[in-house]
């Protein structure tokens, strides 16, 4: 790596700073999308359908994982590495969890004849919207879940604790916003509908 | 600070592969994105030089052609319909993505970002070579799409489906389509990782004493770049992505049951290739920004320089950069006006458009003030940034014609729209580049570059860039259409055949201009002046660096900065320019008593030479001074 640290002029870290920046970019990438919805469903042509309740156990899910990221990054401020270890342990576990039940919602809109493609049927792209948005949040979950997992390989070697607070309190910013991002675009969905 | 002289102490020795390949130093990295992008330039123009050879010459068979691009592209020394719209879409990815994208705001903003804010890297190192490796990976994959069978990507650098959405819609639609996919989502995932590093650099990372007001216009202008590449580029990730699933899994988003000749109707229904205009110019047209900020940056800067006075209105440059960084967002429904929009949202997006006149115009007459009676040195860089205005003031007059709805109804996919952009974006920012290279090549190398080679290359550049671009706008009132392959079969386009040979012997010109160039460029690394540690007797902070070029850039501490960038013929002052890390007047009465005396001696203003031919003859003929 680098040979010196960089020099700071007593503003907040830059690797943070660019973590808000890189965030501040996949919220352009979903506003971008969830306007695509807009606009398609604006041209007519589209099939409205209520989004099923499953999801709305996937937003729970994630908001509980949201609670538990906050245990272990306080247990991280407290030392306390037993309870760093069992928060990401337990934030993992409802990462999954949400994958889980996210790829149960997409069977349960395949079962209701919403599939990602439906060939002859054009007003049906609104389902093809829901999955990709979907989908393409969950590589950003995906990628938490990888971000929680190096936490936690970094909590057993002791890298985490009361002095080195960086890397969890940057894993805890993203895996809040990829939650919050989720309770958003779920909301978008739910009031789609409606709009 | 001390971590300067810790850095010194367990300074690594380098190897060829860790200083010039995998390299950290913003400095190198600056070098491989300029090198990078001037080979990828020179493709650019080769292509380019190829469709025009087509235009000018229809019937006429080119061996060379053949010779280069094989029987099957070029049969019988002619270039194939098909492959002559697979290279004037590869012309403009290039020259749009990858020359003036990576390939200015790479090079200057790595190379100038740290040196004039005063710090020792950016950000994060390690991302900023991911940044270069991943634009180099994908310059790889663009340049591959060339060598397949189908031919690569020919729906012209917008990607409007259906051609781009359906694999089987035209042969550069299947691979070629996949790899310039491909390619540029690496090309975006290069760019944000560059972005990210560049906003974090200037906002956390200026020296003491470097407030935001004393930036230099350059460091503005990158920094504003890099929000709006942040800002714009993952919406085209998403509406790119919406294609791939088009493409690979058979959704409907862009498209509908159209009717193929081969294959007869679609399967799809429903989908709107509007929407992909949409998320596509939403990126689109604050690249067009993304490409000329950075080269109006380098040139308020090389203005002020060499015209030895201050910039003109520093803040209204400041905030005119912020306002054209805004109205970029809210204006991207001009490209689209002839897609059936709703006339009133149509009329929204030309007052946003027309609005962007206005800090274009205080740019321009900044830097018109600037100049004005300024003790002007007409250095190669000075030329080209003089060339840059010139391209500002008359592609950016078109624009105003383009903007109106109404207008663009008629001039929409002509030749003018070719004209406009060509002068506005690609000339401009060219200009811009070559300026900012001559400017800072004794930054880069510690060696001045050819003087009078340099007036060449600027003076045959210029008039052949007029002299391709400006006829257009005539041929396209006339209604003659772009990406037509041959004007022969349409009798009513004939008057313009001289005009397409002008066209096409001007373009020549300009490619053996670049060689004068090239040759200059790579020469003067071996072979030029030393430059000495400020051969423009500039203000600004990467001037202060030893010529070593060291990694960590100051040997000792990192310099205080006391004033701004711009105190050029301050009459206060013996010299004619006041480094930024010089301390004010009255710090440096408390160290000299003699200061007093040279206010005096100094505020009589010696009269500026007037500028005549004469003078302008005689100081180009000069060798390499200053």
């Amino acid at each position: 790596m680098t040979t010196q640290a960089p020099e700071q002029t007593g503003r907040v870290n830059p690797k943070k700073f660019s973590l808000w920046l890189l965030l501040l970019g996949i919220l352009m990438l979903f506003s971008g999308l969830t306007s695509a919805y807009i606009v398609r469903k604006g041209d007519g042509n589209w099939f409205d359908f209520e989004i099923p309740s499953i999801f709305l156990y996937s937003t729970i899910i994630v908001l509980l994982s949201s609670i538990t990221m906050i245990w272990a990054y306080r247990a991280a401020k407290k030392d306390d590495i037993k309870g760093i270890k069992l928060g990401l342990s337990a934030t993992i576990i409802l990462g999954t969890a949400f994958i889980i039940s996210q790829y149960m919602g997409w069977l349960v809109l395949s079962d209701q004849g919403l599939h990602f493609v439906n060939p002859k049927y054009g007003d049906k792209v609104s389902a093809s919207f829901l999955i990709a948005i979907a989908a393409i949040h969950l590589v950003h979950i995906l990628a938490g879940i990888i971000y929680l997992a190096v936490m936690l390989i970094n909590s057993f070697r002791y890298k985490i604790h009361k002095k080195n607070t960086l890397q969890i309190s940057m894993c805890n910013t993203y895996w809040h916003f990829v939650g919050f991002l989720w309770v958003y675009l779920y909301m978008f969905l739910y009031f789609a509908p409606d709009f | 600070m001390s971590s300067s002289v810790a850095h010194a102490d367990h300074h690594h020795e380098e190897t060829f592969l860790s200083k010039y390949v995998f390299s950290m130093d913003h400095k190198m990295i600056s070098k491989q994105f300029l090198i990078t992008g001037i080979i990828m330039g020179l493709i650019g123009m080769a292509m380019s030089i190829a469709f025009r050879l087509q235009l000018a010459y229809p019937d006429t068979s080119f061996p060379i052609l053949e010779w280069f691009f094989g029987s099957k592209w070029a049969p019988d020394g002619k270039l194939d319909a098909g492959y002559y719209m697979a290279l004037v879409t590869m012309h403009g990815t290039i020259m749009v993505f990858y020359v003036l994208t990576a390939g200015l705001s790479g090079t200057f903003a790595n190379l100038l970002l740290p040196l004039q804010i005063g710090a020792r890297d950016m950000a994060s190192p390690f991302m900023n070579m991911l940044s270069y490796w991943f634009f180099l990976l994908s310059s790889i994959v663009l340049l591959s799409s060339l060598f397949v069978e189908t031919g690569p990507a020919s729906g012209g650098w917008t990607i409007y489906p259906p051609l781009s959405a359906l694999p089987k819609a035209m042969p550069g639609s299947g691979m070629g389509m996949t790899l310039w996919l491909t390619a540029i989502v690496l090309f975006i995932v290069s760019s944000l990782l560059g972005g990210i590093n560049y906003i974090s650099t200037v906002l956390n990372m200026r020296t003491k004493g470097m407030s935001m007001t004393r930036l230099p216009l350059t460091v503005w202008a990158l920094f504003l770049t890099a929000v709006l590449g942040l800002l714009s580029f993952p919406v085209l990730l998403g509406g790119g992505l919406l294609l791939l699933f088009d493409r690979g899994f058979g959704t409907s988003f862009y498209l509908s049951d159209i009717y193929l000749g081969s294959a007869g109707a679609l399967e799809h229904t429903g989908g709107s290739p509007i929407l992909f205009q949409h998320l596509f110019w939403f990126l689109g047209h604050p690249e067009v920004y993304i490409i000329i900020m950075p080269a109006l940056g380098i040139t308020s800067e090389i203005i002020a320089v060499n015209s030895r006075k201050p910039i003109f209105g520093y803040t209204a440059m400041v905030i005119s950069l912020m306002g054209i960084a805004f109205l970029s967002f809210i204006v991207w429904g001009h490209h689209m006006f002839i897609t059936g929009m709703n006339p009133l949202l149509g009329a929204v997006f030309l007052v946003t458009t027309l609005i962007i006149a206005v800090p274009s115009a205080v740019k321009t007459f900044n830097y018109l003030a600037t100049l004005w009676r300024g003790n002007i040195r007409f250095t190669n860089a000075m030329m080209f940034a003089i060339g840059l205005v010139s391209f500002f003031i008359s592609g950016g007059l078109t624009g105003i014609f383009l903007g109106n709805a109404t207008l663009d109804i008629q001039l929409h996919d002509t030749y003018f729209v070719v004209g406009h952009f060509h002068i506005v974006m690609g000339c401009a920012a060219i200009f811009g580049m070559l300026a900012g290279i001559y400017h800072w090549f004794p930054k880069m190398f510690g060696r001045l570059m050819n003087k009078p080679l340099g007036y060449i290359h600027f003076w045959f550049t210029f008039i052949s860039a007029y002299l391709v671009f400006f006829p257009m706008h005539f041929m396209g009132l006339a209604g003659v259409p772009r990406r037509y392959y041959a004007f022969t079969l349409l009798p009513e386009y004939g008057v313009w055949f001289d005009v397409n040979v002008v066209m096409t012997l001007a373009a020549i010109l300009g490619g053996i201009a670049q060689i004068v160039f090239l040759y200059n460029f790579f020469s003067s690394i071996f072979i030029g002046k030393k430059s000495g540690t400020n051969p423009w007797q500039a203000n600004t902070l990467e001037w202060t660096t030893p010529e070593e070029r060291i990694h960590g850039n100051w040997p000792g501490e990192i310099p205080t900065v006391y004033r701004w960038a711009y105190d050029y013929s301050n009459p206060a002052y013996d010299e004619d320019f006041m480094m930024q890390n010089v301390p004010d007047e009255g710090v440096e009465e408390e160290l000299f008593e003699t200061s007093k005396t040279k206010v005096n001696k100094s505020a009589k203003k010696p009269k500026p030479e007037a500028v005549t031919l004469f003078t302008l003859i005689k100081n180009w003929l000069k060798p390499n001074t200053i």
